[in-house]
């Protein structure tokens, strides 16, 4: 079994330790983990989802406009950081897997190491509208 | 392989009485491969007598820093073959995000900390750790950043028939409710894994460890977590605590050791303990 970077490794024990939802991406866009809060908000425990490539948590929770037009997986945020490496915001409605729709506001950064590789990316998101 | 401790204790010498077994100065090991390629791990205090020790047929030796804490670099100023200009010295460490390895050793290696500059040692080669495996003689070494607060490696150093992990300083139960995790999850899991002789940081015990959380280090129970994680097949326990005399890591480490119920050979580091791996026959 292979070891993931460092810069992951950590990054998910500080998203473990804080109280805000966060998701935690690798370098190929698969996503590796989420936090108890984003269990919260994404509507089911990381542990029953588990990793996934970007194709899929992309569109999972149908990420979409306010009115209902689906948000293409490039402009999420954490694609947008993790491709143009470099911090992006946005707002925007998902499905959760509980069943409930939620407008969430997400701050996302890529993970970029001493040798300018960038290993990963993270975003830190909000409910605004519960 | 032939590996010789020279220093075992953490944070800072504690030379004495109470100290005189497993002894009182700071990381430094030495590593001499088949051919007798010379490696030195860390430039605690323990350099200064590994220094002494080299005979006149050693013409180059490569010192791996895993980082630049005080207690892994103020021996080096008193390395004797740093001043010999028979003998090539090669300096391995971690580059920083704005510096490099030699910008950041001339803060403490230059006036008022020392009185020797960088620049005066005769025949210095300073290189930044490079990113993936490199070679150096008849050892293949992988460098990899760890657990540890600063910009901190472990090192993987093999030959063909033996396999060392050093990682002196590192705290893998940082943050994790539950430890060990899974192993793809654990930092150093790639360095340590499936080696013949891992020396890792032990430098409290459990009791102590939650005052010290976030400090770089690991408690005994920790080590002997990671090391059966690790599959390793001995694991020596190092960077002592300069609090803990002789008397208490025989009791701790015997305690932890109880506890783990590890199927891997325990030893607590000891000053001047050496440990042949592989098939090698033995230099030196």
């Amino acid at each position: 079994m292979s070891q993931k970077p460092i810069e992951l490794i950590v990054m998910r024990q500080l998203a473990s330790t804080l109280a805000m939802p966060i998701f935690l991406v690798d370098a190929d866009g698969t996503l590796v983990f989420y936090n108890e809060p984003a269990e919260r908000v994404l509507g089911k425990r990381f542990e029953e989802t588990g990793e996934m490539p970007p194709s899929e948590w992309s569109t999972l929770w149908q990420p979409m406009e306010a009115d209902g037009r689906p948000l293409a997986p490039e402009r999420l945020p954490l694609m947008i950081a993790f491709s143009d490496r470099k911090p992006a915001h946005g707002e925007f409605w998902i499905q959760s897997l509980d069943g409930a729709r939620r407008q969430i506001r997400a701050t996302a950064f890529p993970l970029i190491r001493l040798t300018d590789e960038v290993v990963g990316a993270v975003v830190i998101f909000w409910e605004t509208a519960p | 392989m032939k590996v010789r401790l020279w220093g075992t204790r953490g944070s800072v010498a504690a030379p004495g009485p109470d100290t005189a077994r497993y002894g009182g100065n700071t990381s430094c090991v030495e590593v001499r491969g088949p051919e007798g390629t010379v490696l030195v791990l860390d430039a605690g205090t323990g350099i200064r007598a590994l220094g002494k020790s080299l005979g006149a047929t050693v013409k180059r030796i490569d010192v791996l820093l895993t980082h630049l804490h005080m207690d892994h670099l103020q021996g080096l100023g008193f390395f004797a073959p740093l001043y010999d200009r028979d003998v090539e010295t090669h300096l391995w460490g971690p580059a920083s995000t704005t510096l490099d390895l030699r910008a950041r050793l001339m803060r403490y290696l230059s006036p008022p900390l020392f009185p020797v500059h960088l620049r005066d040692l005769p025949r210095l080669v300073v290189h930044d750790l490079p990113a993936g495996p490199f070679e150096v003689g008849e050892f293949r070494i992988l460098a990899d950043r760890i657990c540890h607060p600063g910009f901190t490696v472990g090192y993987r150093v093999a030959t063909s028939t033996a396999t060392l992990a050093y990682l002196s300083d590192h705290e893998p139960a940082l943050g994790v409710p539950r430890f060990p995790m899974e192993a793809d999850w654990t930092s150093g899991y790639a360095l340590a894994r499936d080696v013949d002789l891992l020396v890792h940081d032990a430098q409290y015990s459990l009791r102590e460890y939650p005052d010290h959380v976030g400090w770089g280090h690991s408690a005994i129970d920790h080590a002997l977590a990671f090391a059966q994680l690790a599959r390793v097949k001995h694991l020596v326990t190092f960077h002592h605590d300069p609090a803990h005399d002789d008397d208490e890591i025989d009791r701790l480490t015997h305690e932890a050791t109880a506890r783990a119920g590890v199927s891997c050979t325990v030893t607590a580091a000891a000053e001047g303990a050496v440990f042949e791996i592989g098939q090698e026959a033995p230099h030196g």
